[in-house]
This record gives structure tokens, sequence and C-alpha cells, in this order.
């Protein structure tokens, strides 16, 4: 297929921060880019993937993605990788050394901050490492940015012999835009050229090569100084100037349209000399900086005064709500509230497992049983955490699940002496960082068991393919995993690992009990996909008989969206004990009959419907 | 600065309310306006809450609506629309889908659900207009249509000619699925009919 009939042509086009950037990657020429899905920079290889002349994969990890990128780069192609911000946590040791070796074909390294958290586990700032790793950053305030920037990274990463940063947040990859887009240039590549001095990184290497590095930090410096993206807008009420980056930029501007701003672009190395002038020009310097206050230390380590976290808030977003009041504190004037109606109590409504999910079989077995503690992690089924089912006691990072499960079996004391301890691990994460951690509990001999969600995708990002899949980044046919055969290699007894179907709630209760009780490591492996991919069929919904169902609110336990209280009520035993009621009706619009419910269910009141309409397959919801 | 519209759309994970605003941002793109869009959608998961935020006009600097600045509240559902009525400026309109979602921690018996949150709104003092989309979407066959009929709804209270809305709906199904384009049409007409003059539920 020609680039014409796949890519929109050269145009003002309205795109996410994440679509900029992958328009952008293809444009500058990249021939290789790689990626492992995270929230919010998952789209962003989502889109590369339809894009032509070009290779892209879904790693098994961001370790492994900038690996992938950095071997590209060492054959002479221009290369990309994108990750969410704890992503870099995983591939830092190789960005360490990366930054040693520097680059052959231009390398850019997207990472997305989830200011705010709206899907993540932490908040950290992903400019530090542009600090540590002395490494160029780039800083985007909007779709049109991350587009000129992503282009001017390839650029500058080729001319300075070094990997570049383009740091991101949810505010910029999940907010759209208009963009002025071009068209792809293809850029000459050489071949590979053998010289262990530069790519073979043993002591006697690295060490003439680390002058290198600080050299070229102290020459991008320079740039930066006069860069074009590092800029200042005037404003005619000086008593405050805003030295900003990124998304803040835009609130900065928003919140006061008179005020002077120096606005970063290629934010790290600081151009230190042309904020100084700056702040000359203005009565008083405010940094508006999400989310650490990196640049507001620098300044000061620079001499230069100025204001920031005294007045604003070390995380969160910087939106005008949060500035408007900040620079109130700093000129210790009243804050001026807008006038609003007053937010009114509702209740909370998070994310719920889907219908017919099958974790839910696995959660409401795992609420059933007694004496034992869950170590967890981190995926849909992370909300097993959650009502009804409080079924899971940790999540850490990918992949904790297992080594935090051995230390607590190794850990434990006589409190403890006679619980089980679980794990629960989906197939994505236990092919990020799970399986070293398998292997350390079957090495070292620990007493855990193991429950492998294997859902056939990455659900909590929207599906993507992993190697259990069958199916590469495109969808097309890839080899296949096969959990067993890896958790045997990785030293399971092959009569310690079982497949089950988390629909068959006895079946899977049978198998919990029976693997908790023998002191040896363990696998229970469940086979049902997630009810979002293409690989679940949808079957005939449920309904509840009315007359039949006797309000034990069995079926609610389950823990299915699906299922709603009609009606509540309460009624007193022969043993005097007074309980509650629930009666219940099945969304049938919702439901896909996955039969979970119909189990607890004493009185059989639930039985199948007639489809009123064709059993429709159901898809992810994307930002 | 010239005015900035702000519409703030709010609803459920997996509803359309994300579909909606794009479909809405692509009318204000039409007539050439600035337009950013931006979302807080948890995770992929469905049953979150759902919010997008859609502003346009000569030039848009932050994508966030501050609150007490929305001209617009469009919910899909009626106990967001609750949620996010504070976001409303004094004198702003909502435009609400009476139906309820229940999510399994009130189901639980953990919260309770709002009473009447339509009700609950109107005493605060806002103008608003009720109806039931899932309904009029089933009349026409389809609760699929929903989306357009609260398209449909927002029609009349743009800063632009509902015509502008109708077609970029239309063009959409236009080029995926032509067949669809005369019922979403009838869609959209019983969303703009429903709201017309009309502050009480029918
Ligand atoms: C280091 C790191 N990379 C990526 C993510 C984003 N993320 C969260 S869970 C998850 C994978 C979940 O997939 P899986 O384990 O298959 O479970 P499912 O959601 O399908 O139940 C990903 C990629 C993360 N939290 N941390
Ligand atoms: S997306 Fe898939 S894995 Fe996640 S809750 Fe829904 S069905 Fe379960």
């Amino acid at each position: 297929m020609s680039a014409s009939q796949l890519v929109p042509a050269a145009a003002r086009l309205f795109l996410s921060g994440n679509e900029a950037v992958a328009r952008a990657v293809w444009e500058a020429g990249v021939r290789v880019a790689a990626a492992y899905p995270g929230t919010p920079s998952t789209e962003i290889l989502e889109v590369l993937a339809n894009y032509p002349d070009l290779y892209t994969e879904w790693s098994v990890n961001e370790k492994v993605s900038l690996e992938v990128a950095l071997g590209a780069s060492m054959v002479g192609a221009r290369a990309f990788c994108a990750m969410k911000h704890v992503g870099l946590n995983v591939a830092s040791d190789a960005l360490m050394t990366m930054t040693v070796t520097g680059v052959e074909g231009g390398l850019v390294i997207a990472v997305a901050d989830d200011v705010g958290m709206s899907s993540s586990q932490n908040e950290q700032d992903s400019r530090f490492w542009g600090r540590f790793a002395h490494l160029p950053v780039f800083e985007p305030a909007d779709s049109q940015e991350a587009y000129a920037m992503t282009l001017a990274a390839f650029e500058l990463s080729e001319r300075h012999d070094t990997p570049v940063i383009l740091r991101l947040t949810t505010r910029i990859c999940h907010v759209k835009g208009v963009v002025s887009t071009g068209e792809r240039s293809e850029v000459e590549q050489g071949g590979f050229t053998k010289d262990a001095r530069r790519w073979v990184m043993v002591p006697g290497h690295a060490k003439p090569r680390v002058p290198l590095m600080f050299e070229r930090e102290a020459a991008i410096r320079a740039e930066a100084e006069t860069s074009p993206f590092n800029v200042s807008v005037d404003g005619t009420d000086r008593r405050v100037g805003f030295v900003t980056s990124g998304p803040a930029y835009m609130h900065v501007r928003e919140a006061f349209p008179d005020a002077p701003v120096f606005k970063l672009g290629l934010a790290y190395p600081a151009p230190l000399e042309a904020v100084r002038r700056f702040a000359a020009s203005v009565e008083a310097l405010l940094v508006v900086e999400e989310t650490e206050p990196l640049l507001e230390n620098e300044l000061k380590a620079a001499g230069i005064a100025c204001h920031g976290k005294d007045v604003l808030p070390r995380w969160g977003e910087l939106a005008p709500e949060v500035l408007l009041p900040g620079l109130a504190r700093l000129r210790g004037e009243p804050v001026a509230e807008p006038e609003h109606l007053e937010p009114q109590q509702v209740f909370p409504r998070p994310p719920t497992l889907c219908s017919a999910c099958p974790h839910l079989g696995v959660y409401y077995t795992l609420s059933q049983l007694r004496n034992i503690v869950i170590s967890g992690d981190i995926g849909c089924y992370t909300l097993g955490a959650g009502h009804p089912w409080n079924a899971l006691d940790s999540c850490i990072s990918m992949g904790a699940s297992m080594g935090v499960a051995l230390g607590m079996d190794k850990g434990r004391g006589e409190a403890d002496k006679n619980k089980k301890v679980l794990a629960v691990i989906g197939d994505s994460t236990f092919m990020h960082m799970g399986m070293q951690g398998l292997l350390d509990i079957t090495w070292n001999r620990g007493n855990v068991t193991i429950l492998l969600l294997d859902n056939r995708t990455v659900g909590m990002t929207g599906g993507q393919e992993n190697p259990g899949s069958g199916r590469d980044i495109h969808g097309d046919e890839a080899p296949r995993i096969d959990f067993a055969k890896l958790c045997e290699a990785l030293g399971v007894k092959k009569e310690r690992i079982r497949v089950v179907d988390p629909y068959q709630l006895p079946v899977l209760f049978k198998a919990l009990r029976e693997e908790t009780k023998i002191e040896e490591p363990s696998v229970i492996i469940t086979d049902r996909p997630c009810v979002l991919i293409d690989r679940y069929e949808p079957t005939l919904p449920y309904l509840v008989k009315e007359d039949a169902c006797t309000g034990c609110g069995n079926c609610i336990d389950v823990g299915c969206p699906a299922i709603h209280v009609t009606r509540r009520d309460k009624e007193v035993k022969a043993s005097g004990k007074e309980v509650d009621l629930a009666f219940v009706r099945i969304d049938t619009s919702a439901c896909t009959g996955c039969g979970l419910c119909v189990q607890p269910c004493a009185p059989e009141a639930i039985v199948h419907v007639k489809p009123l309409r064709p059993v429709q397959p159901l898809k992810f919801l994307r930002t | 600065m010239a005015k900035v519209t702000n519409i703030l759309v709010c609803g459920i994970g997996g509803q359309g309310v994300m579909t909606a605003t794009e479909i809405l941002a692509e009318a204000a793109l039409s007539l050439g306006f600035d337009v950013k869009k931006t979302e807080v959608a948890g995770m992929s998961q469905r049953g979150g809450v759902v919010t997008s935020h859609l502003r346009f006009g000569e030039q848009v600097l932050s994508p966030q609506i501050r609150t007490g600045e929305a001209d617009l509240l469009v919910g899909f559902e009626a106990a967001e629309a609750l949620r996010w009525g504070h976001m409303l400026r004094p004198g702003g309109v909502a435009l609400v889908n009476a139906g309820r979602i229940v999510p399994p921690i009130v189901n639980i018996g953990l919260f309770d659900y709002p009473e009447d949150p339509v009700a609950q709104m109107r005493a605060l003092g806002i103008e608003l207009y009720a109806f039931d989309a899932t309904t009029l979407a089933q009349q026409r066959g389809n609760i699929r249509l929903g989306n357009t009929v609260m398209l449909g709804a927002m029609a009349d209270r743009l800063p632009f000619p509902a015509e502008v809305l109708l077609e970029a709906v239309l063009a959409r199904f236009r080029s995926r699925k032509p067949a669809l384009v005369e019922v979403n049409r009838e869609a959209f007409e019983l969303g703009r009919a429903a709201v017309a003059g009309n502050a009480t539920l029918p």
C-alpha cells in the first residue's frame, strides 16, 4: 500500500499530542519504533503501527523497547521509543549507559508523565532523567509543539550524538488541537561501523567517553540559550514574570494574560543566561513547573532569585485554578474565588471490571477464601482490591507480585504462620517483569500459589497484543508463548501447573484449595479472553425471574456491573436474626452470558433470555 | 481576548461521551475556530467517570475549563450531571439525559444514588433541560442512537447554526455507514425537539 492511501497528506489536522508525535516520527524518516503500552503514551505506537515504511513493535517491556531502538540506531537507522513515566524506571539501566555511547541514527525517547495520576500508581517527574543521564529534554506545550519538537529532537540527536528525551504529560498526550503537518522525508542511512571503543562499554572504553558526555551537555546548553524553542513572551504587567514549560505554559497564559512569560521548550539543559536577562526585566520571578522544583533549584543555584514551590504545589497539574491562588499567596493578597456553585456530594464512581470479565470469577472465588494474603500486581485485575471482593492486598510495580509474595512467605512471623500466600498477576505483566520473580520463587523454594490471569491481551491499556496472544502489533499471526510450558521451564513442577476456566467457580475453588495446601510453588492459569477483544464470544444474556428471586444478594457479590438492585427489604429469620434482602434484575443490554452469577444463585432464579437484538461484540473505550 | 466557548460533556465510560465531543469539535473546526479538547477518563475499562472538555474560539490556550466557567454542561447520565454542576458559569445551561446508570458500589449498598439529581440541580438555580435520550433512542430502534440524540439536544445552544453540527454528525455516517444517515438525522431532530423550550421532563 502506498503512503498516500494510509496517511493523511500534509495538512491542518486535529490531533492529540500522541497522534502528533506519531506523525512527526513518521515524517522524520524513523525506521524502527518500539514501545510497551502504558497510559497516557499508548496511542503513539498504536498510531505509528498504521504508518507505512517503518518497523513497529510492541516490546515485552520498556527496557527491551529502548534496547531495540538503540540497536536500530547503532546500525544507523533513526529510532524511536515511547513509554509512560514508570516505564523509564524499568528502561533506565539501558538509558544510563546509552548516554555514554551516544547514537548513530537519531534516537528519541518519548516519556509521558501522568501528572495528576489519572491512571497510574504514582506521580514522578521524568525531567529528572535528563539531569541524571545528561540528556536534552524537550517539553512541548500542545499538539503542534509535540509535532515540531519531535522533528527537532531527531535533528538535535544526530547533530550532538545523543539520545533525546521528549517529555510529555497526560495533558499533552490526550489533548487534541490543530496541527499543521508535513510529509515524510527519507533519511540517508550508513551501515554499522564496528567500533568497540564506542559500542562495547567496559571501563576502559567508557572512561574516555564520559568527558565527551559532559562536553555535549555544555554544547547543548549553549545552544539552548538561543534556541527558537526558548522564547520570551512580552507582557504589560511586570510585577511578576513567569518561567514555565510544557502544558503549564498554556495555563499561565490563560490565567495571567498580561504577564511576561519565559517559555522553555528545549527545557534541559536550561538556558540560564536567557532566564537571567528575563528575570532582570520583571519585579519578581515565579517558576511554574510540573511537578518537582528542578528548574527552580537550578535557577537559585545560578543566583537567580525566584519563587516556585513556596507558593505552588509539588504534585498535580498546575491549572489556572491552582495558579491563581498561588500568585495571590505570593503577593500576600486574599485568594479571589471565582463565583460558582458548591460541588454536590455524589457517590464515587470508580472504574469497574466489565460485565463478564473473567477476572470476576477469580475475585469472587478469592473473596470466599479465608486466611490468605494476596500479593497483587498491575492491570485491570488490580480492581480486585476494591468492592465487593477486597481480595488483593498489595500492588506496587509491574511484576512485583512475585517477589513480594516470596518475601511475605520468607519473612512471615508467628502471626502469619498459617496463612497461605498467593500472588495474582496478568499475562502481560507476567511477561513484562513477572517471569524473573517466578524463577526466584522456584529457585528459592518459596511456598506461593500463583494465579496467572491469561486474558490474551493487555486489558488495562486498551487491548494490545502480547506474546501470549499469538499476534503482533498489526494483529498478524505471531509465535504464541505457552504459559504452562513457560512456567514449567521456570522451575514449577508440571503437576503443580493447572489451566482452569475462571467461569467455572467450583473448579477454580477446588484448584485453589488444593494448590494452597501443598507447600511448594504452584501456578493456576485462567484462560478466558478479555470481553473487549475479538476473541471473546458473547452468548445469550440472562435475566432474573422476579418471582423466583429470594433477595439473598449472593449474585451481587460477584461484582458484575450488569446486576442491579430493584428493591431492598428486611427479613426476620426463624432464629430471630434480621437479614437484609436485595432483589435484583440483570441489565440484559450489558449481560453477555458468562454465567458467573448463575452459580451462587440457590433458587435458580437466573435464566437465559431470548435475545431482543443480535449479540454484539463490545469495544474498548479509547481516549 | 475574544470569547472562548466552553462545553463540558460528562458521563460514564462506554457511553460515547468522547465520540460526541469529537463530533462537536469537528463542527467547530469546520467553521475555522481554534479548538482544544481534553478528556479525563481513568482507565480503559467501562464504568468510571468520564469528562470531556471542549473549548473553541479565536485562540484557545489552556484546554481545561475552569470551575464556574462552562457555558454548557451536557450530562449523559443524571448523577454525573449533578457531580459536575458546579462547573457551570452563572447563567450557564445544563442538558441532561435523565436516564440513570447505577454503579456496583451503589448496588452493593455502600452508597446511595441521589433521589432526584435533576430536581437537585434545578433547586440550585441551574437552567436545566432534562429528557430521556435512552428511551428516545430506543424508540428509533437502537440505543446507540442516544449519542446522536444528545448532540441534537445541544444543537440550538451553540454559537453556530444547528445545521453545522448536524452536518458533522452525518458526515461521519456518510463515510462509514451510509445506511445509518437517515435514522441519525431523525435521532438528531428528536434530541433537538426534546429540549425546545421545555425545561421539564416529558
Ligand atoms: C512499568 C510499567 N509499564 C506500563 C504500565 C502500564 N500498565 C499497567 S497494567 C499494564 C498491563 C496489564 O496487562 P495484563 O497484565 O495482561 O492485565 P489485564 O489488564 O489484561 O488484566 C500496563 C501495561 C505500568 N503500570 N508500569
Ligand atoms: S478490559 Fe478486559 S480485562 Fe479489563 S475489566 Fe474489561 S474484560 Fe476485564
